[in-house]
């Protein structure tokens, strides 16, 4: 009886408390990204520290991309308050109006490119597809451009492009023809694909993952590729004999947003904002090769000099760099994609 | 039970044999109905889990992107050159692999039914053990094997036997391989258990009226064993037909199956109908050659057994 009595009210006590804590503290959202290295990364520099100012609990979870989002906002299941997508796939979901509108009153946009600043999606880091070659085959002399790559007398050997990501290798294919980097949007689709004609004979894998690429290229299977930075990068620190730069690299976003009918829109529009803040987005360099997607992250002093360079986002290596633009892509990314496959499958 | 009793009943002459067939009949429609409501929860289940989800990817299949009605998904296949080269490439991945299974697995089968009992278990383990370990596992340890300078080549190579690496996996043959060594257990396993169910009698009755080995086998063994081939290699080419894991990883992105395809579809358009509908071709496609299969074997059985 007492002791009945006693849980009782440690039970009213509690739900007392809870009812008094402010509406913010003790709410939970669920953030959903890629997973693995980048999102361990990504916890260390934006769901802690955003949890632990905020007062909130951020919950993890991994994504598909936007069949996952489309799925959960379709069948009324939203189960995340923010997830990560590709900018292609943002500006996509945007177009079928998967996402709730952002407040830019309380996300502070200035320091993101504008391109990467929409009405329901917000840029959040940046990979780069760069040219990747074994220095045991080709010492320093390797192909240092898109035209080298596609230069099979000056530089022969076995290739590798993206079969995935046909948006990527198109890029890279206009970038082969010698159009300069602030040229290639809007990307001639057909002149694009006559380039990837003339390569295609000469590629031994067409990867449709990033650990294929990578491990395509460890083993040897290939003596040069397209391939993202942050796997190069791995290549080189696990001491592969592998050389690659950003120049002429292809700069593509990534994004964020809140799916249409999320339970927690307001703590999660505060917890976006920090995540995009220069304070967070300047941590995240320090875990992964992924770069920051708000410049004023360079100027918060956190990122170590001799780092910077290494980084695609820096000032530095974004000139180098063509940037994928999302919008060209809504529009084209299906025609494109099915003409793509319809080349490389013959 | 009450069907034994009418026929007591009828020797027993206490009724017409009208009323006793009338009672017959009765009692076997009692019977059928009962045996119905008694299946009726496993009908049930495969009614909510096979036949709804299948009806409504057939549904799924005719709307378009809008939401409207149309043939759009389907009008695709014929649009994009891309669609029927992979449907061609599926099936003649397909045919290849049951090909080599049924090349390596029979005689496999043959040696393991021949083997004392005690050697065919051990034997039995070395095909059953790589069952076990994942698709994945093992196709990355073929590519392993198979790459430019993978164990394959190098070896050759320090051999001398070649100078220039064979080109082994990220193509065509890479599929074939990683495949044939996957789906062989699903061949070994139903001919094994068949062959294991042929009466020694028949071949001794058979070398006792004169027929040598060969034509032993010719005649007797293999025509008994070929239920058990047949239901192997019908497991093995649906199996092929929905194969996805060693495609992507064995083909080098150039040898696209259907079930990758349905995946790029699926993610491309933003519309579940134009998987839907890729899924429903390949379903109408494979159980037409089924059926096909079935009626060819029905008549080749019946040929066995007029033939006797």
């Amino acid at each position: 009886m007492n002791r009945t009595r006693s849980v009782s009210i440690v039970a009213m006590a509690g739900l007392m408390a809870s009812l008094a804590a402010p509406a913010m503290a003790g709410d939970t959202i669920t953030v959903a990204s890629w997973g693995g290295t980048y999102q361990d990364a990504q916890t260390k520099a934006f769901f802690k520290p955003t949890a632990d100012a905020l007062g909130i609990t951020i919950k993890e979870d991994t994504t598909n991309g936007l069949d996952d989002v489309r799925l959960q906002v379709t069948g009324n299941a939203v189960k995340w308050d923010i997830t990560e997508l590709g900018a292609d796939e943002c500006a996509r979901g945007s177009k079928e109006g998967l996402f709730e509108k952002l407040d830019y009153g309380i996300i502070d946009k200035s320091g993101i490119n504008p391109k990467l600043v929409h009405d329901d999606w917000v840029g959040i880091s940046y990979t780069s597809v760069v040219l990747i070659y074994r220095t045991d085959v080709f010492g320093d002399k390797g192909p240092k451009t898109w035209a080298d790559f596609w230069n099979v007398e000056k530089f022969p050997g076995r290739r590798a492009l993206s079969g995935s990501q046909a948006t990527e290798t198109l890029s890279v294919a206009a970038l082969a023809e010698g159009i300069p980097i602030d040229k290639v949007y809007p990307v001639d689709i057909d002149g694009a694909l006559k380039s990837v004609d003339k390569i295609r004979g000469h590629i031994d894998a067409w990867w449709t993952s990033g650990a294929q690429a990578m491990q395509l290229v460890k083993d040897g299977e290939v003596d040069m590729a397209s391939i993202w930075n942050g796997r190069a990068g791995t290549l080189k620190k696990e001491g592969a004999p592998v050389s690659f730069s950003f120049d002429q690299g292809v700069l593509t976003a990534d994004c964020m947003v809140i799916p249409k009918g999320s339970k927690n829109k307001e703590a999660a529009m505060k917890a976006l904002a920090m995540f995009v803040s220069p304070q967070l987005q300047a941590n995240l360099p320090l875990y992964v090769d992924n770069g920051p997607v708000n410049e004023k992250a360079f100027e918060t002093g956190k990122i170590p000099q001799d780092r910077i360079k290494d980084i695609n986002s820096a000032p530095e290596n974004v000139k180098k760099q063509v940037l994928q633009d999302a919008k060209f892509w809504r529009d084209n990314l299906v025609e494109a994609t099915e003409k793509f496959n319809n080349l490389i499958q013959q | 039970m009450s069907a034994q009793t009418a026929l007591m009943q009828e020797k027993a002459g206490r009724s017409g044999p009208d009323l006793n067939t009338q009672a017959l009949h009765m009692d076997a429609r009692r019977e059928s109905l009962r045996l119905l409501a008694l299946l009726s929860p496993s009908l049930l289940l495969v009614f909510a889990i096979i036949i709804v989800p299948i009806g409504w990817l057939f549904w799924l299949s005719l709307f378009d992107e809008a939401g409207a009605f149309s043939p759009a998904n389907y009008a695709r296949f014929f649009e994009q050159a891309s669609y029927i080269k992979t449907f061609i490439t599926t099936f003649k991945v397909a045919f290849i692999v049951t090909g080599a299974c049924v090349l390596l697995g029979y005689p496999l089968a043959y040696m393991l039914s021949q083997l004392p009992r005690r050697a065919a278990s051990i034997c039995l383990i070395f095909v059953i053990l790589p069952f076990w370990t994942s698709v994945l596992v093992r196709t990355y340890a073929w590519l392993v094997i198979l790459q430019r300078k993978g164990l394959i080549n190098s070896w050759l190579i320090d051999l001398g036997v070649i100078s220039q690496p064979l080109s082994l996996a990220n193509n065509f043959s890479g599929v074939v391989i990683g495949m044939t060594h996957i789906l062989l257990p699903f061949l070994v396993l139903p001919l094994y258990a068949s062959m294991k169910t042929i009466d020694t009698d028949c071949l001794r009755a058979g070398m006792n009226l004169g027929a040598d080995p060969a034509a032993t086998f010719r005649q007797i063994f293999f025509p008994l064993s070929l239920p058990g081939l047949a239901s192997g290699v019908v497991i093995v080419f649906v199996l092929c037909l929905g194969f996805f894991v060693t495609p992507a990883l064995m083909g080098g992105g150039k040898v696209i199956m259907w079930a990758m395809r349905m995946e790029q579809t699926t993610s491309l358009y933003s519309n579940w109908g134009a998987g839907a509908a890729l899924g429903v071709v390949l379903l109408v496609v494979t159980l037409a050659l089924l059926g096909l299969f079935q009626w060819l074997l029905g008549a080749r059985a019946t040929g066995v057994w007029s033939s006797r």
